[in-house]
């Protein structure tokens, strides 16, 4: 592609998307950025599950604590 | 006043919330012009917005307060809203919707006819997401190279590069579909 055609390539696309330019959002974002934030400092109910049933299961069979040992 | 801004600046890579959002209140409005040159769609931009300030906040240790917080902001909203044009290409949406966030302009060149500007905005769609981030920065919204590679974390010449390969794609595109530049 020379000069020429990247130029020609440069004014259609131009012209198929106008630049949008600078604006501000439709509603204040700040609430779910906080939301988002506070989502992903809790710990899923499912990381406690399952730290509650190795702990019970090294509780009950002791001799399970080197088989988990090894796969940590 | 300059110094009040550093102390937001330390506190803010200290993990302060209440610095944190005072940053959000000053560079929001920027991050999120920035994020809809790139995404074209006020919704989607608004959910980059949320992404990128959470991404700004996970990384809050490793902000540098020496080097300013806009250029290290605009950086990672380019980041987030490149992941989101590449999470958007498999439930790519209908003609008319994609058409809807391009919105063709009302006065654009008359030498140009609507249906070719409207097959140039779905094949500019179909560009890698790396490429087309770099166009529409460097070519729609004419911002500076510079400007653009270091949002992007290249080099100017890469800028350039990109640039160059989406336009001769775009062309090849448009060529196929018998639309000849």
């Amino acid at each position: 592609m020379n000069a020429e055609e990247q130029e020609r390539m440069t004014r259609l696309l131009k012209a198929a998307l106008p630049p949008v330019g600078n604006d501000e959002p439709g509603r204040d974002v700040w609430p779910a950025v906080l939301t988002r934030m506070d989502g992903q400092a809790a710990v899923p109910w499912f990381d406690w599950a399952l730290l509650a049933g190795l702990l019970g299961l090294t509780a009950l069979a002791p001799v399970s604590i080197p088989v988990l040992l090894y796969y940590l | 006043m300059e110094d009040e801004t550093q102390n937001v600046l330390i506190q803010f890579q200290h993990g302060s919330v209440e610095a944190f959002e005072t940053l959000f209140r000053m560079h929001g409005r920027a991050v999120y012009g920035w994020i809809l040159r790139i995404v074209r769609n006020a919704t989607a931009a608004e959910d980059v917005t949320v992404e990128t300030f959470w991404r700004i906040y996970k990384a809050h240790a490793r902000f540098d307060p020496v080097r300013g917080f806009a250029p290290w902001a605009r950086r990672i909203a380019s980041h987030a809203a490149l992941d989101w044009l590449r999470a958007e290409l498999p439930t790519r949406k209908t003609d008319s919707e994609m058409v809807e966030d391009l919105a063709a302009p009302a006065a654009a060149d008359a030498a140009v006819t609507a249906e070719i500007r409207l097959k140039t905005a779905l094949a500019f769609t179909r560009l890698p997401p790396k490429l087309r981030i770099a166009a529409m920065l460097a070519v729609v919204e004419e911002l500076p190279a510079k400007e653009v590679a270091e949002a992007l974390g290249i080099s100017v010449a890469a800028v350039k590069v990109r640039v160059f390969r989406a336009l001769r794609l775009l062309r090849r595109d448009l060529q196929r579909q018998g639309i000849t530049p």
